[in-house]
């Protein structure tokens, strides 16, 4: 008899191991429980960044675009409407309005991490008899890395953009029949004409994204462009990715521009993170519950097994209290130790996962994300389900009358 | 009479009154114990006496009447306060032992004393092991209770009952399920108890033979007390 234990733990822990085998049963129907608890929360979690991951680091979180260039009506001076038809304007590609204002401005925005101009449009990329058409990306590689990790998903060469040079897609690359060192001219529709040098190779993961993405620096694409001192688009990325919409609905009501966060630039991706989300959680609750109702059943029947011996306790003297504690201890414990376990079987299934599922190209399904938390709140829900769950069989065991569980 | 240790005024005790099953077990008991006596409860089976010793006990409450012990009465105490006398103030043994199969001969010994304090200490075990030798038992008080024979049991259930050296100890038919040798032993225990402590007992028994070895026979017959 350990002593430092109360009456109601020894006396709870005693009743457990007595019903050795109810109990083993009862803690094995709760360990695959927290088990299937934890194995999906990991895997879930692990594919959720993995997918986020690939979507904001090789995008902004939220872009700041100039306005839609739209045509004025005619003004009617007499009587006759000189046309009911306003035709939409093609869209000409066009420097936000007092860009450097509205970037100063955006800086000092708390929630913003990195603000980062660029000057964008297409261009023709040549090399010998091939031409490609292309995105041109002018960037400030000091902050705009730091929106679109390029460096991470650079596969030959550097993320350097000084004025000669330009990093390119790996599938332009081979369209082009060009590789590291090799020059191209790139002609823009304005007129503009450079002769850049590729020094870095990317792979986004994405074939038409290979095809038509470069990089150059900002003042070199604002040339080529034909926007001296212009940008078209100011990039951000900002500390809670969550809250991006809300942010950009917040910019775009205080400032002349057009911004588009990724969740409604990724719309359908959001959503599926939303449904997964909202899937993990029904099967951790439902799971939960029926581990709650497994504890509650095992405690049901050892109130009924044991009311003998709770009558006994109680005209030995034991308050409706104690025997209350006894039986809410018996569900904790029996919750603590199942999530114990649980942990463990969780843990061995997502490394097992892990080391066999694999993507198409043969990298990894997941990253493996131990988080110690996980394992802690799982524990101490399970072993919280475990108390509630012996409510009901814990105040029916106080409450017994015990002339009554005497005479069985 | 010494101080009585036990009065019961007028005690009924009514089960479903008002509905068609109405059953009236206990009409008007009066009956005062006082300390050291032993007293032998006799009557024909469902004539109320174990629904007398539970009232004693404090286990159930009576319809109507009054019960003092030492003089306080416990009609209107809270539940609380009845549990807390009832550890305290009165040992029960039961006809079946009635062990906790879970712990040892030792523990079930121990767990009134437990009961109250919480924990284990030095002096619980002491007093327990104290308890169980008493008995006759120190060769078995570690084995669980479900591995000892009857009179064993009911042995270790009387060092239970005393543990606490409660005043009043209550034995409905402690050795009716017992052969006659370990009937007259643990008889003759609870007859060096009362001797040597002083303790009040009242003792449910068809027995003629042990009941004529009380201080004192009370018959319940047909919800009624009468002497001798």
């Amino acid at each position: 008899m350990k002593r430092w234990l109360p009456f109601e733990w020894i006396a709870a822990i005693r009743f457990l191991l007595d019903g050795r085998l109810q109990s083993i049963f009862i803690i094995v129907g709760i360990a695959i429980g927290v088990g299937v608890i934890v194995f999906m929360s990991a895997m879930l979690t692990g594919l959720q960044s993995n997918f986020i991951k690939r979507v904001l680091t090789s995008s902004p979180h939220i872009q700041i675009l100039p306005p839609d260039q739209l045509a004025r009506a005619l003004r009617v001076t007499g009587p006759d409407l000189e046309d009911a038809t306003i035709q939409r304007p093609s869209q000409r590609l066009i420097s936000i309005d007092q860009w450097q204002g509205i970037k100063k401005q955006l800086e000092a925005m708390p929630e913003i991490a990195v603000v980062s101009p660029t000057a964008s449009g297409s261009a023709l990329a040549i090399r010998g008899d091939a031409s490609r058409a292309i995105t041109l990306n002018g960037v400030e590689a000091e902050t705009y890395f730091n929106v679109v990790r390029v460096p991470d998903y650079i596969v030959a060469g550097q993320a350097r953009l000084l004025s000669e040079d330009i990093v390119i897609g790996i599938e332009l690359a081979k369209d082009l029949g060009a590789n590291l060192g090799d020059k191209l001219n790139v002609t823009t529709s304005t007129g503009g004409s450079r002769t850049l040098t590729i020094v870095g190779l990317v792979d986004f993961g994405n074939k038409g994204a290979n095809q038509r993405t470069t990089f150059v620096s900002l003042r070199t694409a604002q040339s080529l462009l034909g926007m001296i001192g212009g940008v078209s688009t100011i990039d951000l990325s900002v500390h809670e990715i969550y809250q991006a919409e809300i942010l950009a609905q917040s910019i775009q009501s205080t400032h002349d521009v057009i911004a588009d966060s990724w969740i409604k630039t990724n719309a359908q991706f959001f959503t599926a993170i939303q449904a997964q989300n909202l899937t993990n959680a029904l099967i951790r609750a439902f799971v939960g519950l029926s581990v709650a109702f497994g504890i509650a059943a095992v405690l049901v029947v050892s109130v009924i097994q044991r009311s003998r011996d709770i009558g006994i306790l109680r005209a030995m003297g034991t308050s409706r209290g104690q025997i209350l504690r006894l039986f809410l201890i018996q569900g904790g414990v029996l919750g603590f130790i199942g999530s114990l376990f649980g942990c463990a079987v969780g843990f061995a299934a997502l490394i097992y996962w892990h080391a066999t599922a694999r993507q198409a190209d043969g990298s990894e399904l997941f990253p493996l994300i131990i988080d110690p938390a996980l394992f802690l709140w799982t524990a101490l829900l399970a072993s919280a389900t475990g108390l509630l769950a012996a409510t009901a069989p814990a105040v029916r065991a106080a409450k017994l009358d015990p002339v009554v569980a005497i005479r069985g | 009479m010494a101080d009585p240790v036990l009065v019961l005024e007028h005690i009924t005790k009514t089960y479903n009154p008002g509905e068609p099953s109405e059953a009236v077990v206990l009409k008007g008991i009066d009956l005062s114990i006082a300390r050291g006596e032993f007293v032998a409860i006799m009557g024909p089976s469902g004539s109320g006496k174990s629904t007398l010793l539970n009232i004693i006990g404090l286990l159930d409450r009576p319809t109507s009447g009054r019960l003092l012990i030492h003089g306080r009465d416990t009609s209107g105490l809270p539940d609380a306060e009845l549990t807390h006398l009832r550890g305290h103030r009165i040992g029960f043994v039961f006809q079946y032992h009635y062990l906790i199969s879970a712990f040892t001969a030792l523990e079930n010994v121990m767990m009134p004393l437990l009961v109250d304090h919480g924990f284990p200490t030095d002096a619980a075990e002491a007093r327990a092991r104290d308890l169980i030798t008493r008995v006759g038992l120190a060769a078995v008080a570690d084995h669980r209770a479900s591995n000892m024979s009857g009179g064993q049991q009911q042995r270790v259930a009387i060092a239970r009952a005393l543990a606490m050296n409660p005043d009043i100890l209550l034995a409905d038919e402690p050795t009716g399920n017992l052969d006659s040798e370990n009937a007259a032993s643990v008889f003759a225990l609870m007859r060096e108890v009362n001797k040597s402590s002083g303790m009040s007992i009242l003792l449910i028994t068809h027995n003629d033979a042990l009941a004529r070895q009380c201080d004192r026979i009370v018959r319940v017959i047909d919800g009624h007390l009468r002497d001798g």
